[in-house]
């Protein structure tokens, strides 16, 4: 084994927001005493972004908007050259997360074509007969919780063959009335999406319900955009033929990493606005939408079993129940308020400068779509199951 | 011949029992004895399987250095290991003494699933071919330690996405058994790879698993199929939760049974909800449902309310199942989990029912219908597939549950038009007084029930024994008894007086006409049936209508039948003594009923059966301390069943036993009045001896109650019981019968005699007879004997009359009887009786010498060598061997012995080598001279 080298953070679940301090030790060890040339640790934070396939034709022009953006960056000198004693050695160190500039701390985000990660890296650099030693570990940037209080958005739908769109031959399809209802399509990201669905009547056997999670990545300049939505997860909610007129609960719980709280900035974006239809994945022939506007966010009380939260959990934990403030910034003209609470300041004072306000229109939309699919038409779409296990398998620690 | 002069060796017995008895060595501390309790003081085995199970938190921190203090704390500190390790069932009842609230805990009267579960699997069994989803393990290179973080996601979804692909394959065609060999593979492959810490794998294991449940293509293996999977689940249920209190314990502590979340540290609860989140992003229902409620536990550490909320989300989620049967046991799981890990949140538990009912309908929906026609499935076969899971769900809704809950349940059941399967889970799930209660709701329900897929008499069978267990309410139970009694005409219940009732209606009904002649079946039946409800049999007799009812059995045969089924069932419930009067008259009513039958005709095994019912009766009772009353139990007891000789002996040795319990309890100090009693015991014995026809039976208990009599210090008793059976013994035939087989009776009278001299040891001599008058008598009584030509058995006799004889002339005797003045006291070694003594045994050897000459035939050869060579250990053992001529006597014994070949030499050796040895004791150097005369034959 040798000499090793490794980061351990200290919060459990790497959760940090911005103006918090980083802390933790890095750890070497080795049966014998280590030669070194220094021990730096470095934070870098980059939002990298990807166009689609389809969009690269057209985005060529403007290659320089997928640079990867750099939010974070900066490193220092833990250890000066020398020697370790043989064993084990913790050097601690603290982080403070502060930006330079007008930049912003976003949110952990991996998605397809925008990915938001901060990492950890500890470099030991050593002579030139030995290598030299590297040790990258993730941290996780949550944005401070919001503020303002949600106002629960709650919103009944129906879907009947009539309201089905992409379907070719309305007559072929059976008779069926489906009713439900979200409780709210403004969502707190650590809460569940939750609502009901009742199945009126439906002629043909129903196969399954599923509740399909999209999201919608705008990447895009001056001169133009690309918008894709891709699914993020697909949730089964009925298997079979379910019983009617009995209500089957809609529950799906956020992805973490997956999602962020709906996210505007002036290269790209997060979420979803209306007008664009989304093609996800094994779109089904027969689907029945109901989209409306959603947002995620992040805010005070967000239950996330209290962890590692630092004070703004305990402060949230105290607040008026949410759903009683003024309703947030759903459409309104002036200038955007980023969800994030915590460096708003900076983030507000720098939006004026952008000259892109028209992509941004109503603004920090994370789209969520569901939509029945029914009978034999329904197939299995290996790239979603791979995407479950992938969801599976992310975070390590079990 | 000369006359042979008999010196007893004299013994010293409390020396010989020392010399005998083996060296007592004591032991040291430390010393190794296999007997001493084994202490562990090793630990080091516990420390390296802790460690195994935590590697890969430990691995990176791990010193090469142990520091003994937490070396010691590591898993050897007695207390948390108890704690860790303490049986689950012995904290549950010790929390349940600690809970006031007894609905937080399950208590022993909730029938566990594990007694369903062989069932179940025994029960729904299917010889269709199956077909299963199984992976192997993709045997790819571990992602090891790669540099960086991203490459090894990389990595990491490769492997995940190839297990979850490339690896898969789906198997037909497979029997039950091979479906249950893979399922157990499966688990295994789950807990190797939980072990070599592919948690992701073992949870993906799971989740293929539980898909299984979705899959209803051979339906009547579903029940099976359910229980092997959700056994799987439990594992993994039980690995998580161990996991994550392992993540809790810092190595210190242990994590106390009512932990709250606070205590919890970030670690743990970080990768509890790692947990929690990875199975939200389960895409299909069915698995993500079983996942969840498998790992439902684990909240604990979560949150406080963590599972309340839980548990009716999950409930909700179930309503997702389209398939009837699917979503069934999908609640019992619910149900089987929220009752271990929360039994007092009985609102889901409700939910789920309620839900349940909802759906019902769907049983009888197109979908299942069509699916049952594809499956060649007939509705009765597929509507008993349903009754594990409501069964287990009925079950925990309605322990302990409040008797107003369970009218709206049965309310609820009652609005889906009385189906037969619901109310027969409904039956056999809740309460027996709940269901006692309303028996004619039950009824009203049972009549009105369609008979397709259930049938009625399963239903009757139901509630029947609901009432067999609880009473129903007083005014209804006739009523209840008439409306049953229209569908079933064996309904019983066990309450006093409906049985009393029905008895009589039963008389009333069968009297006429004799009617009763034509259905003793019938009755026999009911008769059965009652007596095997009716534990307490003083009630049983206390019912008025059960003798008449008895009486009704005339012709004798069914009546002795149903005796004998009477006695056989007091005999395996009574377990007390009893001496109630009603009882005591009924049953020897019912026993001189059976007594009575017997007659010439009656078989062997017939009257053997009888006397053994009755035996088991007069075993069963007992006055306490009225000792007298017992014995004119006894007394009367003879009197009826003196036809049956195994109830004569069995109330003999009754009677001594009585005796002896009197000694007992005087300690041994008989005052008048117990001597009385006991003088009275003995001479119910001695009157009712002679009345046997077993010559040994009553030559045994001759010599047994002569040693009671003896115990008690009734003297004259004793000799006249040892007297007679002294005279019984010239009765003793040749030939005795015995199992059916005719066998020379020598070797019993042998034992009987052997056993009688080491009583007569003790037996004082009667002042107005002659010294030893009862040990003359009886030689006198061997000498007469008849014994058979070609036998030893005589000569043996005499060597033990001989080794008698040497105890009786030693100053002490090897035992006395307490209270009794043997004759070593009365003579005290008096020269006169040692005289009278030695005469006797020189007589005796006289006779033995003689006979030996008659053997010097060549047929009798092997015989005199044999019996001289015990002759002369009889000599060596009892007799003085520094007399002359006892030493010349036994040195000519050796040499008859090995005279004509016929000895064994290795005995031969062997004595001589004993001789040696004794010889080196102190007093007994004379042997070593002895030894030198005893030459050793070699056979050539």
């Amino acid at each position: 084994m040798g000499t090793s080298l490794d980061i351990k953070i200290k919060r459990a679940n790497k959760v940090y927001h911005a103006g918090e301090v980083l802390s933790g030790v890095v750890v070497i060890s080795g049966k014998d005493s280590i030669q070194h040339q220094g021990v730096s640790l470095t934070v870098e934070g980059s939002v990298n972004l990807q166009l689609s396939a389809k969009s690269v034709g057209v985005f060529e022009a403007f290659y320089n908007s997928v640079k990867p953006i750099q939010i974070i960056n900066s490193t220092i000198e833990m250890v000066k050259p020398g020697k370790f004693p043989s064993g084990k050695t913790e050097i601690p160190f603290e982080f403070p997360l502060h930006v330079k500039g007008n930049k912003v701390l976003y949110e952990t985000y991996h998605g397809v074509f925008v990915n938001i990660q901060y990492t950890l890296r500890c470099d030991m650099r050593r002579s030139l007969l030995a290598k030299d030693l590297t040790k990258t570990c993730e941290f996780i940037v949550h944005s401070a919780p919001q503020k303002g209080k949600l106002t629960p958005s709650p919103v009944d739908f129906t879907i009947t063959p009539e309201t089905l769109q992409n379907v070719r031959e309305r007559a072929l399809l059976p008779k069926f009335l489906i009713r439900g209802h979200l409780n709210s399509t403004n969502c707190v990201i650590t809460q569940p999406l939750t609502g009901e669905l009742l199945v009126e009547s439906s002629e043909a056997a129903i196969r399954s319900i599923e509740l399909q999670l999209v999201r919608v990545e705008t990447c895009g300049c001056a001169e133009g955009y690309a918008r894709d939505a891709t699914e993020i997860q697909n949730i089964q909610i009925a298997d079979g033929d379910v019983c009617r007129s009995l209500s089957v609960p809609i529950y799906m719980v956020f992805p973490r990493l997956f999602t962020c709280p709906t996210l505007e900035t002036t290269n790209f974006k997060v979420g979803k606005r209306d007008g664009c239809r989304p093609a996800p994945p094994g779109l089904p022939i027969m689907t029945a939408l109901t989209e409306g506007p959603w947002s995620l966010r992040r805010t005070h009380g967000s239950a996330r079993g209290g962890l590692g939260r630092g004070p703004e959990g305990v402060r949230g934990a105290c607040g008026p129940p949410r759903g009683a403030s003024p309703p947030c910034d759903e459409g309104s003209g002036g200038p955007r308020v980023s969800p994030r609470a915590g460096c708003s300041a900076r983030g507000r004072g720098c939006r004026g400068h952008f000259p892109w306000r028209r992509f941004v229109e109503p603004p920090e939309r994370f789209y969520l779509q569901h939509y029945i699919r029914t009978g034999a038409l329904w197939g299995q779409d290996s790239r979603v199951r791979s995407r479950e296990g992938a969801r599976l398998g992310w975070w390590p620690n079990t | 011949m000369a006359v042979f002069p008999w010196h007893s060796r004299g013994r010293n017995y409390k020396a010989e029992f020392a010399s005998c008895r083996l060296e007592a060595v004591p032991l040291e501390f430390g010393d190794y004895h296999p007997l001493k309790p084994i202490t562990v003081t090793e630990s080091k085995t516990k420390k390296v399987s802790r460690k195994g199970s935590t590697s890969s938190t430990s691995s990176s921190s791990s010193s090469s250095v142990v520091d003994p203090l937490s070396s010691v704390l590591d898993g050897t500190d007695p207390l948390s290991m108890f704690a860790a390790t303490a049986d689950p069932a012995a904290t549950d009842s010790s929390r349940k003494r600690r809970d006031r609230d007894e609905n937080s805990v399950v208590g022993s009267d909730f029938e566990p699933w594990a007694s369903k579960r062989g069932e179940i699997l025994t029960r729904y069994t299917t010889t269709e071919k199956l077909s299963i989803n199984l992976f192997m393990g993709s045997e790819k290179g571990k992602g090891t330690a790669t540099s960086a973080m991203s490459e090894k996601v990389r990595t990491r979804l490769e492997e995940l996405d190839d297990f979850e692909e490339g690896s898969q394959k789906e198997l037909l065609n497979l029997t039950q058994q091979d479906y249950v060999n893979r399922i157990e593979e499966l688990n295994q492959s789950l807990k190797d790879a939980w072990a070599s810490d592919q948690k992701v794998k073992a949870l993906k294991i799971v989740i293929q698993c539980s898909k299984l449940l979705s899959d209803t293509s051979v339906i009547q293996f579903y029940p099976s199929k359910f229980v092997l999977i959700t056994d799987i689940l439990d594992t993994f249920g039980k690995l998580v939760h161990e996991r994550i209190s392992s993540l809790c314990v810092d190595h210190r502590s242990v994590l106390p049974d009512h932990f709250s979340p606070e205590n919890v540290n970030d670690t743990a609860k970080e990768t509890c909800l790692n947990w929690f989140f990875k199975i939200a992003s389960i895409r299909e229902l069915i698995p993500r449902f079983y996942v969840e409620a498998s790992i439902l536990k684990c909240n604990k550490f979560l949150s406080k309310t963590g599972i309340s909320e839980c548990l009716p989300r999950l409930t909700c989620m179930i309503r997702g199942i389209g398939d009837p049967l699917v979503s069934v046991y999908a609640r019992a799981y619910l149900c089987r989990v929220g009752m271990e890990v929360a039994p007092h949140l009985k609102e889901s538990l409700n939910k789920n029912f309620f839900d349940f009912l909802l759906t019902f309908k769907q049983i009888h929906g197109d979908t299942v219908q069509n699916q049952l026609v594809v499956q060649g499935v007939e509705l009765p076969s597929y509507l008993p597939l349903y009754s594990p899971a409501m069964d287990w769900i009925f079950q925990c809704i309605s322990y302990h549950a409040p008797e107003a809950l369970l009218t709206e349940m049965m309310e609820r059941c009652k609005k889906l038009g009385n189906n037969a399967l619901l109310l027969n889970s409904v039956m056999s799930a809740f309460r027996a007084e709940f269901i006692a209660t309303r028996s004619m709701d039950f009824i009203g329900m049972i009549k009105e029930c369609d008979e397709s897929g259930f049938p009625k008499h399963l239903l009757f069978r139901s509630l029947g024994l609901n009432l067999a267990l609880a009473d129903p309410p007083e005014g209804d139970r006739l009523q209840i008894l008439n409306e049953a009694w229209k569908v079933i005409t064996k309904l019983k219940n066990p309450q006093k007086r409906e049985v009393n009732t029905v008895l009589a209606d039963v008389i009333k009904h069968m009297t006429p006409d004799r009617a009763f002649e034509d259905s003793y079946p019938q009755l026999q039946s009911i008769i059965k049936k009652v007596i095997a409800h009716f534990h307490d049999f003083s009630v049983l007799f206390s019912v008025e209508k059960f003798l008449p009812f008895l009486d009704m059995f005339q012709k004798e045969s069914v009546r002795v039948e149903v005796c004998k089924c009477i006695m056989e069932v007091f005999i395996k419930h009574q377990q007390e003594p009893t001496k109630d009067p009603v009882i005591l008259n009924a049953l020897l009513h019912v026993c001189k009923t059976m007594h009575d039958s017997v007659n010439a005709l009656t078989l062997e095994d017939e009257k053997r059966m009888l006397a053994y019912l009755i035996n088991g009766f007069i075993k069963m009772v007992s006055f306490g301390r009225d000792f007298e009353q017992q014995l004119s139990f006894y007394v009367e007891a003879r009197s009826m069943f003196c036809n049956l000789e195994p109830v004569l002996v069995q109330l003999i040795h009754s009677v001594n036993r009585l005796a002896m319990e009197t000694r007992k309890v005087m300690k041994g100090n008989h005052s008048r009045k117990t001597a009385a009693f006991v003088r009275a015991c003995v001479a119910y014995c001695f009157i009712t001896i002679p009345s046997l026809v077993g010559i040994f039976t009553r030559l045994n208990l001759y010599l047994h109650s002569g040693q009671v009599a003896l115990a008690n210090q009734c003297l004259s008793q004793a000799d006249a019981f040892f007297k007679a059976a002294i005279s019984l013994i010239p009765e003793v035939p040749k030939m005795i019968n015995i199992d059916g087989k005719m066998r020379p009776s020598e070797s019993f009278l042998l034992e009987f005699l052997c056993n009688f001299f080491s009583t007569l040891l003790i037996v004082p001599d009667h002042p107005e007879h002659g010294v030893l008058f009862l040990v003359r008598e009886l030689l006198n009584v061997i000498q007469d004997y008849t014994w058979e030509d070609n036998s030893d058995d005589k000569i043996r006799i005499y060597t033990c009359v001989l080794h008698l004889l040497s105890a009786m002339s030693q100053e002490t005797y090897l035992y006395h009887i307490d209270k009794v003045d043997s004759n070593d006291s009365l003579y005290g070694g008096d020269t006169k009786f040692l005289a009278e003594n030695n005469k006797l045994c020189e007589t005796v050897m006289a006779q033995i010498l003689e006979h030996l000459k008659t053997l010097a035939k060549d047929e009798a050869l092997k015989r005199q060598s044999s019996l001289g060579l015990s002759f002369f250990n009889s000599i060596l053992a009892h007799g003085d061997l520094r007399n002359n001529r006892l030493n010349q006597l036994s040195v000519n014994l050796w040499h008859l012995a090995q005279r004509h070949g016929c000895a064994d030499t290795r005995t031969m050796v062997k004595t001589l080598e004993y001789i040696k040895k004794r010889s080196k004791h102190p007093d007994m150097g004379h042997l070593t001279e002895l030894a030198l005369r005893l030459p050793l034959q070699t056979r050539t």
